[in-house]
């Protein structure tokens, strides 16, 4: 039964802002994606940087050079130190493939999104809005 | 239910860790922070013209970097990260266990200005501001004398004005300058370097050549810029050694930085493989180019190299050497490099001590 | 493998009617036109043993078949010509004088040893008239690819430049990058080198610069099918490149959203190199070291570099190479990725 931590009053949080919080001696960035609430562990699986002080980005495909498009609904925070990108609602790294030594999971390429998934996973949380206060799981 | 604490984790600092960092950036609040360095024939200067340089953009490089400083190391008062003394200490020296920092202040550029008197004046107000808001403020940094290789005559100036205080470690100028910085008309700088003790430590890239940053012509993408690091360290490299520098001036210590070092040994071999070639075109090299390189320079960590294989660091570092390797941060930088993380390879305590601290040490003289 | 064009007036024949007018008027029948990157006279544009009577390097047929052809046991082998065509700044002389070459290498080589075959010397100086002059060769089986030199007006994987490109995916030809420069740009970004051996020393960040222009500017996502070959850059430098290179692109992917793996996987796909130089000691464990790290049995393509000083003696191979990547190195990867050169000549 995981053990449940109040983090913010709702309203507190903004959509597509984010709160920066320590609970159960965890660094824990809580992110509002239109009115959901996401949880990830503030470190970066690469090197350790403190993931959620980053910016929330979007991914970007292409269909040739020269072309660009915002994908929406694709937030991922973007580490502040050296750039690698985490899906906010999953956690999941869009950044490597072949790391043969940190390898944990499978990798496959998404027909037509055009990114591969990469190995590393950000640590998350599930969050729910009890009354009004948002509360994070672990 | 409870209630949880949000405390704002205070910094404790890291008594396990002892670092050499050799290369940390103090990075000015604004352009006008340099001002009262300056003296006053040049205030107004700065105020009306700021900078001619050979760019096309006014006051921004022309390649737009994807990030220039780690988004966390913005200063509790909102100052761009790396402009606040305090905040440096404990957000960097007190955590990451930095005995020695060496500053390596690459504002405001002195050696890009086009203006030469201009230049010098701001390489010496440069030097001023390393004393007056870091050094003297913060006992475990150290200072690296800026100095403006295109105008040698005022570099050797600059470098007799510090000899002998120790607050600097080491002189620094730009390694992509108007000439390989092997030639001659450099040499007068490397003379009084080797004459007062001081290593020179160049830090990439050095904007500010006018010269394409790479030989097939100007890069479109930052992807493609942020490679020129190792190109220019490179050239520098053939060129001080090909030009004959260490036979000449044989006390001297070259610190590169920033460049990376995996790309070393494969240049080693190139260089002596094609001088045992066309060694006739150089004769005043005594011996082969490679041996040279081992015993005159050195090449700090950062960005630490991640090869595909972690094994093959240590396999590279091999080749290198163990005692050519000084640590570096790059704080407050975004491919910064964190003493507790960097390493994902198995080292033996001694080669530990010997990256992190010793060889740095060593080469600076430091206690 | 070179072919050393003797001079301008070996090519007159080749020209047509207004541009030997123009060879008369402007007396060039007098310059030999040769390269900067390979003075004729310097020790590594010709091994002694290797060098003709008369002539250039390069240029002595009998003597190509019986130190190279016959010593290596070639089957086939590919002729790149290292000439001033692809330098001077006016580019329809550039593209007459590159077809001249072509012609002159077509009937004065090709036409004497089946075992030949060439590279398509082209205007880089014009793109356009670069793939019109891939055209004009396409039909010629014994072409088997493009060559350009690595140092050239604009860094290559600019998109001004994908008409070359285009061109010779059409016709399944590979594009060669060969050591050696225009000058255009000088060869640091911290200006001009004094010595021609710190020139040849820096070409690997020329090569390194072209491959990150290629990459990044996603002529290989724009262009799948194409193979890029850089010739004589050497090979033990690639690795080091590549790392920084996808640490790098890990962080900065909204940037370049067309690549979609990591370089270095990108490069193992599109990009072969030449054994020579083979800038490593003769040590098995540290050519092996490199090979691993390069991570792929496919992209080392068996090369003399005659008449080039690369070597001494047969030594033309790096000891501790096990049989099944010599076999790759020798015969598979060249055949891969020149698929011209398995097919019959008509």
């Amino acid at each position: 039964m995981p053990n449940r931590y109040v983090v913010a009053k709702v309203g507190e949080i903004a959509p597509g802002s984010s709160k920066l919080v320590k609970v159960a001696g965890r660094d824990i960035g809580v992110f509002n994606l239109n009115d959901s609430y996401y949880a990830l562990l503030s470190k970066c699986p690469h090197k350790g940087a403190e993931l959620c002080k980053g910016k929330i980005v979007r991914r970007v495909t292409s269909d040739e050079p020269g072309s660009y498009t915002v994908i929406p609904n694709s937030e991922m925070i973007r580490c502040p130190w050296h750039g690698w990108q985490y899906d906010l609602r999953t956690g999941q790294s869009w950044c490597d493939q072949d790391n043969v030594a940190l390898r944990k999971y499978a990798v496959s390429v998404e027909t037509g999104e055009g990114l591969l998934k990469g190995p590393y996973v950000a640590e998350s949380y599930r969050v729910v809005v009890d009354e009004s206060y948002v509360v994070v799981e672990i | 239910m409870s209630l949880s604490m949000l405390a704002a984790e205070k910094a404790k600092p890291n008594t396990r860790l002892s670092v050499v960092d050799c290369d940390i950036h103090p990075v000015l609040r604004s352009d006008l922070e340099i001002l009262p360095y300056l003296p006053e024939r040049w205030r107004d200067h700065l105020k009306t013209y700021r900078r001619h340089l050979r760019q096309g953009l006014h006051g921004t490089l022309t390649h737009m970097r994807m990030q220039v400083n780690r988004l966390d190391a913005v200063t509790p008062d909102g100052g761009p990260p790396g402009s606040d003394v305090d905040f440096m200490r404990s957000h960097h020296l007190d955590q990451n266990g930095v005995e020695w920092g060496l500053l390596q202040s690459l504002q405001p550029a002195a050696h890009a200005e086009r203006n030469l008197e201009y230049g010098a004046a701001l390489a010496t107000a440069n030097n001023e501001w390393q004393i007056a808001q870091w050094i003297d403020k913060e006992p475990r940094l150290r200072g690296s004398i800026q100095v403006t290789q295109e105008n040698p005559e005022a570099a050797v100036r600059e470098i007799k004005r510090r000899a002998g205080d120790k607050r600097f470690v080491q002189v620094s100028m730009s390694p992509r300058a108007q000439e390989p910085l092997g030639r001659p008309r450099y040499w007068p700088i490397y003379e009084a370097c080797e004459e007062h003790g001081l290593p020179i430590g160049l830090h990439v890239p050095g904007f500010g050549s006018g010269y394409a940053s790479t030989p097939a012509g100007w890069p479109s993408f930052y992807l493609e810029e942020h490679q020129t690091f190792a190109y220019i360290i490179m050239g520098v490299f053939t060129s001080m050694v090909l030009e004959g520098v260490f036979e000449r001036y044989k006390g001297l210590k070259l610190v590169l930085v920033e460049g990376g070092f995996a790309w070393v040994p494969a240049l080693c071999w190139r260089l002596d493989k094609a001088w045992t070639r066309m060694r006739s075109e150089v004769p005043h090299l005594k011996r082969p180019p490679s041996e040279y390189i081992r015993e005159h320079i050195w090449f700090t960590t950062q960005p630490i190299e991640e090869p595909e294989n972690p094994e093959d660091l240590n396999r590279v570092i091999e080749w290198i050497g163990w005692d050519r390797l000084l640590f570096s941060t790059d704080y407050p930088h975004w491919d910064f490099d964190d003493p507790k993380t960097v390493f994902n390879i198995r080292m033996t305590p001694e080669h530990r001590k010997m990256i992190f601290s010793d060889n740095a040490k060593r080469v600076y003289g430091l206690p | 493998m070179h072919v050393a064009v003797p001079g301008v007036k070996t090519l007159v024949p080749y020209l047509d009617e207004y541009w030997q007018e123009r060879v008369r008027i402007q007396q060039l029948e007098r310059l030999d036109l040769s390269l900067t990157s390979y003075p004729p006279t310097a020790p590594l544009s010709g091994r002694p043993d290797w060098r003709p009577q008369q002539g250039p390097p390069g240029s002595d047929l009998a003597l190509l078949q019986e130190k190279a052809l016959e010593r290596f046991g070639v089957r086939y082998a590919i002729l790149n010509c290292l000439w001033g065509s692809q330098v001077l700044f006016a580019e329809d002389m550039a593209a007459a004088f590159c077809r001249a070459v072509n012609d002159w290498i077509a009937a004065e080589w090709l036409d004497r040893d089946s075992r030949l075959r060439a590279s398509i010397m082209v205007p880089t100086q014009n793109p356009e008239l670069a793939a019109a002059e891939i055209e004009r060769r396409a039909g010629d089986p014994r072409f088997v690819q493009v060559l350009v030199l690595a140092g050239l007006d604009l860094p290559l994987g600019r998109r001004l430049n994908w008409p070359i490109f285009k061109a010779a995916t059409a016709h399944r030809l590979p594009v060669a990058v060969h050591a050696g420069s225009a000058y255009r740009h000088p060869p640091s970004s911290s200006g001009w080198p004094s010595f021609l051996l710190e020139d040849y020393v820096s070409n690997t960040q020329l090569f390194a610069a072209q491959l990150a222009s290629l990459v990044s500017e996603g002529v290989f996502a724009k262009f799948p099918e194409l193979k890029v070959v850089l010739v004589e850059s050497g090979f033990t430098w690639l690795p080091a490149f590549a790392w920084k290179f996808n640490k790098t692109w890990r962080g900065v992917r909204t940037e370049v959203p067309w690549v979609t793996k990591p370089p270095f996987d990108i490069i193992r796909d599109h990009v072969r190199l030449t054994i020579q130089p083979t800038d490593a000691p003769n040590d098995p464990a540290i050519i092996n070291a490199l090979i691993e790290q390069i991570g792929s049995d496919d992209m080392l393509l068996f090369a003399s570099d005659f008449p080039h000083w690369q070597f001494d003696g047969d030594d033309v191979l790096p000891d501790g190479l096990d049989d099944a990547l010599l076999q790759k190195i020798l015969v598979e990867n060249p055949l891969a990725t020149y698929p011209r050169l398995g097919e019959l000549v008509a």
